[in-house]
């Protein structure tokens, strides 16, 4: 069915709007979880943008924010914008979720309050000096090791990598095991998703690594002194009970790698393809953790997350009803001209500050600090080692519902 | 508009006016205050908006939250009585001739 667009503003974009529901919200046929628009999201984003403050994407029958002005408010207003009902478009009121659900991210005040500040103290900046010089050392060990090899393809060999050689030991995972860490994440990513094919797949696989997860999560296989053990050590103190641990730390497992892995992915892919600004990193190396932040804003590496309306709500003269699905594109925010200059251009200078690749409100990520510092840190080590950074084979992009990244980057190191 | 002023580690200050509602961190980046790193976006997590308030004012903010005092535990540059996060500090009326030191270092 085509309809014509009634608020009459999804002009110059011919062929994205395709109808409009009965509030005057633009309908739009975009489906963003599909392989051409994880190619190339870009145009669509702008017609997102573009159409009005509040759209409906009709091939999913959700509404959805891709200016930075409502994705910022949806993030901010979490009673209004519940994630109770999922962060996923699926709705837990109606469909049972495909796992427990998260304790935190699927959580809402005032039960949210409390699981959320026991992992914001396991993670807080204190925590951050106590593993930054392990974190740095191992990123100038991973960085010298590929300076010898020289080629190599700087996704598998980097950017995953290395989150692989800290992460996991700073959580206090047992070594047996990890090679289900990413698929279980993927899995995870996926099934935020609608209904497609890489979510039901994701699903119909994710056995065995759930079942990793689950038994990794338990007190007794999580080393002293680790993310995981300071966790279960919260029982302890009284801020949770014992069935909560495990949950708070299947948190740290779904949401800590595959996101720094596609972050670093992202920045390495950005100072490969702008030798400028790897330049200018070269020459300023404290410029590094701007760079990683710029390359977060730039790439958004997890692209979209969604919320369920408590109430009628209005959003920018646009009226959506209880209970309704709003999916909110971070990476659409990211570069939305409204808020920033020359958004397209990736600039290791730029004032990044109230970029939403890691949300922003009570559910900003939990782990930020730890991506910053995986990402400062491997950035610094190249802009002090390496002299230029080359593609040297075709980029492949991997597919999922949520994180936007590459399957495979090969690069060319050069020595300074 | 209050009126806040921030000096810097060498003394060099800059009072800029700031809309009543916006804490003090967001009035300083929108002044291009750069010492203000703000990595998370006034969130409350990051501890890189730290400032130092002047003597004769910190009594009259807003007593702190747990969360911010375990926050200040981290930041880069030595933690004084009178840390505060300055996205946690709310501009109000009555706050007009506010005085915030800025540390060395926010990373």
């Amino acid at each position: 069915m085509v309809t014509t667009d009634r608020t009459g503003v999804g002009g110059g974009h011919a062929g994205a709007a395709s109808g409009s529901v009965p509030s005057g919200i633009p309908g739009l046929d975009i489906d963003p979880f599909a392989i051409e628009f994880f190619e190339n999201p870009f145009p669509a984003h702008e017609a997102l943008r573009e159409a009005g403050p509040v759209v409906h994407l009709d091939k999913w029958n959700v509404y959805a924010v891709a200016r930075y002005a409502e994705v910022h408010l949806v993030l901010n207003d979490p009673l209004t914008f519940c994630s109770s009902r999922g962060v996923g478009l699926s709705d837990f009121a109606k469909e049972k979720p495909w796992r427990p659900p998260s304790l935190i991210l699927e959580a809402d005040p005032p039960a949210h309050t409390r699981t959320r500040a026991v992992l914001s103290r396991v993670l807080s900046p204190a925590v951050m000096k106590q593993i930054r010089d392990g974190f740095a050392a191992a990123a100038e060990a991973k960085v010298d090791e590929l300076l010898a090899r020289g080629s190599f393809d700087a996704v598998a060999d980097l950017a995953e990598a290395y989150p692989l050689s800290v992460f996991p030991d700073a959580v206090g995972l047992k070594q047996e095991g990890r090679e289900h860490l990413l698929p279980y994440a993927g899995v995870v990513f996926n099934a935020f998703g609608p209904p497609n094919q890489l979510r039901q797949t994701a699903i119909e696989r994710s056995q065995p690594h759930q079942a990793y997860v689950q038994e990794q999560c338990q007190r007794d296989n999580l080393a002293p002194g680790g993310f995981g053990a300071c966790i279960h050590a919260r029982v302890d103190a009284g801020d949770i009970i014992a069935a909560e641990a495990p949950m708070l730390v299947r948190s740290l497992l779904s949401a800590g790698i595959d996101t720094t892995v596609n972050g670093i992915g992202a920045a390495i892919y950005c100072l490969a393809r702008f030798p400028e600004e790897f330049a200018r990193l070269r020459s300023d190396p404290s410029l590094a953790r701007n760079a990683f932040e710029e390359a977060i804003r730039f790439e958004s590496p997890v692209q979209t997350f969604f919320r369920t309306t408590t109430k009628d709500v209005e959003i920018s003269g646009c009226k959506v009803d209880a209970g309704e699905k709003i999916l909110m594109f971070l990476g659409a925010a990211n570069r939305d001209p409204r808020r920033w200059a020359d958004p397209d251009r990736y600039d290791i200078t730029r004032k990044t500050s109230g970029h939403v690749g890691f949300g922003s409100g009570i559910h900003m990520c939990v782990g930020q600090l730890v991506a910053r510092l995986e990402g400062e840190v491997m950035l610094a080590a190249l802009a002090r080692k390496v002299a230029a950074i080359e593609m040297s084979g075709p980029v492949k992009r991997r597919y999922n519902n949520t994180l936007r990244g590459l399957e495979s980057l090969p690069i060319t190191l050069r020595p300074v | 508009m209050p009126i806040i002023t921030f000096i810097r580690s060498d003394n060099r200050s800059e009072s800029i006016e700031a809309r009543i509602g916006d804490s003090a961190m967001l009035a300083a980046t929108r002044h291009g205050v750069d010492e203000i790193v703000a990595e998370c976006g006034g969130n409350a997590m990051c501890a890189t908006c730290h400032v130092y308030v002047d003597d004769n004012w910190i009594s009259r903010l807003a007593a702190m939250s747990d969360e911010e005092d375990a926050l200040l535990d981290g930041v880069a540059a030595e933690r004084q009585p009178n840390s505060r996060l300055s996205c946690q500090i709310k501009i109000e009326q009555d706050l007009d001739g506010l005085v915030l030191r800025l540390p060395e270092r926010q990373l």
